[in-house]
């Protein structure tokens, strides 16, 4: 979980320029939605999670998020194992605003899922980001981010779309999904000791489906009311 | 009849080599858990390698849940060498001894006296399988503690919640003590025929063997006849750890992917448990005893 | 009451007769000997009797009952130790003992079984396994475990095979107390003579599976009816002298060169007397029984049935 959480310092660490008037009303969305944001000094989420990827069966899990200023960051499932993409992801847009170092190019507007939205383009200036390109889509009227698309080096394209209802006050998401490409999975039969081909052809066809996605939907929040440090560490 | 089984488990539980089997097993196990103990992060590692590339997988991959599997996966090939240890000398191994003709002489049926013996070592296979999973089980609950199974299959990988696991066990040690118990009929039918027990045991395990080589090698003119070996639906205890989804791609607790393979495997097995029971039967009474 | 009635009894293994049309009767009280050479059907006979094997054909009544029919009737009254006396080898002989009693239909207390190690001397190796035990107490073990339920018919077959002396004797005289004391019925098979002399009532003998001759044993072994063979520095010489003594009407063979007489035993010493008296030098003086003589004649592979006198 630490490892979102460092490449998304990055990714979010951006740099307020300023050159056109544009760019100007673009940089002061983004100090709104972060300012937003700045007044959640820490909270701790439950909800569901679900992982929904062609070749895994998984149930869906409760988990706990916890989050404290500015990057310290940990998802918990209850009980069990979580499966999660691996490298990039986090569920949380706090985040996003605690880092300075990034250009901002102002793209255009953009529906998302029918709502009108600014979209901005994040450029890394450290060049031994794993990040590319982050591209946001902006509800300018409600200063939320809808949805993020991420593209990497190591790790591939991923979008995380969310929606809001109760908390967006404080810019948290009621509903968040992260989809993520992934590879073929095929495993030898030396190592699953399974011998006996049980998929029929239909099913093999649906696994190849190389989208994943992890559903995270939030049922409540608990806003600065302090965590303990220790819950960060393993 | 009462007596005649008490009498025959008597006798099996007398005889060293039935603690040789409880000896070995406890070791196999005991090395499986000691190896997963010490170096179970590489072994879920490497076992995850392929997935870990797009995924980052949290949690207790090597739990006592899990263990269990992986034994039984690496043990359930090996226990019908030690039920054929014993089943398949429950007839040769008393007319090598000279105490058959002595048994037959006594006022019992003959029938009753095979229906004693064979369900004598099916008592034997079953505190077995009870031994393995005390072992596998329930010590590698305690060793390794609980959680999620995430299990690898060739085309996917299936997550079991830990609270819907229990009852999975439950039903595949009882699928794998019917396949046990078909090693079993099988080895106590071959009994019949030898007045040693080296050959019925032999002969027992080669046909396991070759049976078992025929069921895994993915070659497509025994694929024809998989479907007819008993070996094939003796591994269907498997069955019991996977899951069915819903439409929104979520696993639905306590269901099973393949009812239906588990059923009919357990089907096949019984009726091959009742053939080999009956054929020995039928042999037997007509059967000289000349030893 | 015959207690064993077997009729035109016929068993053949994959074409080979193995035994033919056998009839015999074993009555209540007999010590029953079976003789025969190896091989000559004698165990096969008895396995049928014990439904070990199925005959191919012949009827088999026991105390009055058909063995087809009333199979576990009549194995409950019978004992019996068949060629070797296996046990089990990983038990002690008290627990073998206690194991064939409950096959038996029966369970003796502890006392009861200690009596009947004792009876047959095993009472101090009780609790030991029986694969330390000696041939001729393995023995002893099995011909225990055969009176364990107290059978009214004990069925004994080659009961001192890989016997010393004393472990011979000693089953002998074990017959003998069943036989006389207990006032059981035995069968006992053997194919040395001499054995089955000592202690049967009657006998039966076979060969290659036919009967040769049924007969009580009083009669088989006669003392009335010894043959002498008397071996002399010259036996012409002597035959000529026997010529027209009393002796001549005792000679088996007259114009025989080997000397031989059918004589009742106690005349014997009275013969040799005669032939000192007459300075006839002896050589060697062996009397025979009448069976014996029979016997060997059968086992040496000649069946010469019509020149058998009784």
């Amino acid at each position: 979980m630490k490892k979102y959480c460092s490449i998304l310092l990055t990714l979010f660490t951006f740099h307020v320029s300023s050159f056109t008037s544009k760019a100007q009303d673009i940089n002061q969305l983004v100090e709104q939605v972060k300012s937003k944001l700045n007044v959640v000094n820490d909270y701790i989420a439950e909800g569901k999670m679900k992982t929904d990827i062609a070749f895994i069966k998984a149930p869906v899990g409760k988990i706990r998020i916890y989050f404290k200023k500015p990057d310290k960051f940990k998802l918990k499932r209850e009980t069990g194992i979580s499966i999660l993409p691996k490298g990039g992801v986090t569920m949380n847009i706090g985040s996003l605003m605690t880092t300075n170092d990034f250009t901002i190019i102002p793209a255009g507007d953009m529906l998302v899922n029918g709502i009108k939205t600014k979209v901005v383009k994040l450029l890394p200036l450290n060049e031994n980001s794993d990040i590319i390109l982050t591209t946001l889509y902006i509800d300018e009227a409600n200063r939320l981010v809808k949805k993020a698309t991420t593209t990497t080096k190591e790790n591939g394209t991923y979008d995380i779309e969310m929606t809001y209802g109760k908390f967006s006050q404080y810019g948290l998401p009621d509903k968040l999904i992260f989809s993520f490409n992934t590879k073929n999975y095929k495993m030898p039969k030396g190592v699953t000791l399974e011998f006996e081909d049980n998929a029929t052809p239909e099913e093999k066809a649906n696994m190849k489906n190389k989208k994943g996605k992890v559903e995270i939907t939030y049922s409540n929040y608990i806003i600065n009311k302090g965590i303990d440090d220790a819950v960060f560490k393993n | 009849m009462f007596t005649l089984l008490r009498i025959e488990i008597y006798k099996i539980f007398s005889k060293p080599r039935t603690y040789l089997a409880f000896a070995a097993i406890t070791a196999l196990i005991l090395i499986v858990q000691l190896g997963l103990k010490v170096d179970g992060n590489e072994y879920a590692a490497f076992v995850l390698a392929d997935l870990s590339n797009t995924l980052q997988i949290d949690g207790k991959i090597i739990n006592g849940y899990f263990v269990c599997y992986v034994v039984l996966q690496l043990l359930l090939v090996h226990v019908p060498l030690l039920i054929a240890l014993i089943a398949a000398d429950m007839i040769s191994g008393e007319a090598n001894m000279g105490t058959l003709r002595l048994l037959v002489t006594k006022p019992v049926s003959r029938s009753g006296l095979l229906i004693a013996k064979f369900l004598a070592s099916a008592v034997y296979t079953i505190i077995l399988l009870i031994w393995i999973a005390v072992l596998a089980l329930f010590v590698s609950m305690y060793i390794f503690g609980t959680d999620d199974m995430f299990l690898l299959k060739n085309n996917y990988a299936v997550q079991i919640e830990k609270a819907d696991i229990f009852w999975r066990y439950a039903g595949a040690f009882f699928f794998a003590t019917l396949a046990m118990l078909t090693v079993a009929a099988l080895g106590f039918f071959l009994s019949q025929f030898a007045d040693n027990s080296i050959g019925p045991i032999v002969a027992t395990m080669s046909i396991i063997i070759v049976f078992t080589i025929l069921s895994t090698m993915s070659i497509p003119i025994f694929n024809i006849i998989k479907p007819y070996l008993f070996t094939t639906h003796m591994v269907a205890w498997k069955e019991f750890f996977d899951v069915k989804l819903n439409a929104d791609n979520e696993t639905i607790a306590g269901s099973l992917q393949r009812g239906d393979k588990i059923i009919k495997s357990a089907a096949i097995l019984v009726l091959h448990i009742v053939l080999f029971v009956g054929a020995s039967i039928w042999v037997f009474k007509k059967k000289d005893v000349l030893s | 009451m015959p207690i064993v009635s077997i009729r035109n009894l016929t068993k053949e293994f994959n074409n080979i007769i193995a035994v033919k049309d056998l009839s015999f009767t074993v009555n209540k009280g007999d010590v029953y000997g079976f003789l025969g050479q190896n091989g000559a059907g004698k165990s096969t006979t008895i396995r049928m009797l014990l439904t070990l094997i199925q005959p191919t054909s012949g009827d088999i009544e026991v105390f009055g009952l058909q063995l087809s029919r009333h199979r576990k009737e009549i194995l409950k009254n019978i004992g019996a130790v068949i060629e070797k006396p296996d046990t089990y080898k990983y038990l002690s002989a008290y627990e073998n003992l206690k194991l064939f009693a409950k096959l038996s239909g029966i369970k003796p207390s502890h006392q009861k079984l200690m009596d009947q190690l004792e009876m047959i001397g095993l009472a101090e190796r009780a609790n030991d396994k029986v694969k330390t035990f000696s041939q001729g107490m393995k023995q002893r073990l099995g011909i225990g475990i055969a009176l364990v339920h107290n059978p009214q018919l004990i069925v004994l077959d080659e009961p001192t095979n890989g016997l010393d002396p004393q472990g011979i004797a000693d089953i002998r005289n074990l017959i003998l107390y069943l036989s006389r004391e207990l006032h059981k019925t035995l069968i006992v098979s053997s194919h040395l003579l001499n054995e089955i002399e000592q202690i049967a009532t009657r006998v039966l003998i076979i060969d290659r599976g036919r009967k040769i001759i049924e007969e009580n044993a009083n009669t088989l072994f006669d003392p009335a009816q010894t043959i002498v063979q008397i071996k002399t520095a010259n036996d012409k010489q002597t035959m000529a002298l026997l010529q027209d003594t009393i002796w001549s009407s005792y000679l088996c063979k007259e114009n025989s060169t080997e000397v031989v007489l059918r004589m009742n035993k106690k005349n014997i010493p009275q013969f040799i007397h005669f032939l000192a008296t007459r300075d006839i030098e002896i050589e060697s003086v062996q009397p025979r029984n009448n069976l014996e003589d029979y016997f060997l004649q059968v086992t040496a592979g000649k069946q010469h049935v019509h020149t058998f006198k009784n």
